[in-house]
């Protein structure tokens, strides 16, 4: 840095605290207490709806077992996945990624752009200055757009409450698949050659050379900013989990069984189209919505068709297109929306034909 | 000298709180700083940055994507 005199030395520190062995016993603590927690959960439930004046096996009963099990539980895996993924995050960051992506070739650099989606801090507030910062800085427009798929869709709450309430493979189905978009939507965008649809300011942005000072992290700093996204994250969205598994629980226990079966089963063709179509301008929580989803497939509904519907909701969305406006214009933004959807439209018969039966 | 600090931000809620807590943690350490925030897109494309908020002193970009610690802020206010 060109400083005139040295720069004094930062303000030291509570002794304990910055000791990399507290953090790291510290961290071995949480996990051991969240392990034995978890493993309490299903008796802790079970013991506590038998305190409640409730008929066993009556509707209320079953609704309050969902909830009382389900609520813990969901919580307990989302600040884990949360707690993994912001340390894998720090690894990462948006200037990084751009270095990496620039000048690489439509195909292999699709692919990187999906995967490096998922791993990089993204906030939807940041979608523009990312856009520009990729397109300025010579990343393929059709590379920009893998990115940009894959960064809202495949995120850690969508992926820990998945895991948490339908199991590990659909999350990992989930991740595959949400990759998968994001790379074909990309590398189709790419192909049409649609950069004089941008909005014309954009391709005058001169991008500046500045570099990032080198932010060199300690195994101390993520483990910390893990913490912090987990206060950031689960701090955020737990309100909407809680709203989630009330409404679930209500489903699971008063909604009868084959409720949904003639409209959203597997043998309603056209339910996966127009799951998306309603999902798509729908904006809300991967937190809101799992847990509902969860419950309808109790009650006939087919898996590819909650999971499309869940896609087209986080994926795309009307707030996320009015931010876009700003660089791209409508004839870009339809063919944006129309890739992206026939590729969940196709994940979703997918889905139905993987998990059938 | 008053240092001059931007803030590159689309105007969402962590750019405001990032302004606000270097505001703060000037007057707690009585640094004079003139606070500028930042929401022009292509200003923000000229610093480099692709990840907001980004922090500006003194026209040097010393933070960009999140959130700043309150320390590292601490910090860039104590370099002279």
């Amino acid at each position: 840095m060109s400083t005139c005199c040295p720069s004094p030395s930062p303000a030291p520190r509570p002794s304990l605290t910055s000791s990399p062995a507290f953090w790291y016993a510290g961290t071995g603590l949480g996990l051991a207490v969240w392990v034995l927690l978890y493993e309490l959960l299903q008796p802790f439930a079970t013991w506590a709806v038998a305190q409640l004046p409730v008929a066993p096996g009556s509707h209320l009963e079953e609704a309050l077992a969902f909830f009382l099990y389900d609520t813990p539980k969901v919580l307990m895996l989302l600040t884990l996945v949360v707690f993994g993924m912001g340390i894998v995050r720090s690894f990462f960051s948006g200037e990084a990624t751009r270095r990496l992506l620039a000048g690489k070739r439509e195909g292999l650099g699709n692919v990187a752009a999906a995967s490096l989606g998922i791993v990089t801090p993204f906030c939807s507030c940041s979608a523009v200055p990312l856009f520009i910062g990729f397109v300025s800085a010579g990343v393929p427009l059709g590379v920009t757009f893998s990115f940009l798929i894959a960064a809202p869709m495949v995120n850690e709450v969508a992926l820990g409450l998945l895991f948490a309430l339908m199991g590990w493979q659909v999350a990992l189905s989930y991740l595959g698949f949400g990759l998968g978009i994001a790379i074909l939507a990309g590398w189709v965008i790419g192909r049409f050659h649609l950069e004089s649809w941008l909005q014309p300011w954009v391709l005058n942005v001169r991008m500046g050379a500045t570099q990032l000072p080198d932010m060199r992290m300690t195994a101390v700093d993520r483990i910390q900013a893990g913490l912090d996204s987990v206060k950031d994250i689960v701090g955020k969205v737990w309100l909407w989990v809680i709203a989630g598994i009330s409404i679930g629980a209500l489903i699971h226990g008063y909604a009868p069984a084959d409720l949904l079966a003639s409209i959203m089963g597997k043998d309603a063709w056209w339910s996966v189209p127009a799951a998306v179509v309603i999902g798509i301008p729908m904006y809300s929580n991967a937190a809101g919505i799992i847990p509902v989803v969860e419950a309808l497939l109790g009650k006939g509904a087919a898996i590819g068709t909650v999971l499309a519907f869940m896609m087209a909701v986080i994926a795309l969305s009307l707030p996320e297109m009015i931010i876009l406006k700003k660089v791209l214009t409508g004839r870009l933004i339809a063919v944006f929306v129309g890739v992206v959807g026939l590729g969940i439209v196709a994940v979703g018969y997918l889905f139905n034909a993987v998990f059938a039966g | 000298m008053t240092k001059d600090i931007k803030v590159l931000g689309s105007g969402c809620k962590k750019c405001q709180m990032t302004a606000e807590m270097v505001q703060t943690e000037a007057n707690k350490l009585g640094v004079p700083i003139f606070l500028e925030k930042v929401t022009d897109y292509a200003a923000m494309a000229a610093y480099g940055i692709a990840s907001t908020p980004a922090v500006v002193v003194d026209g040097k970009v010393v933070h960009a994507g999140g959130l700043p610690r309150a320390e590292d802020v601490d910090a860039w206010l104590a370099e002279a």
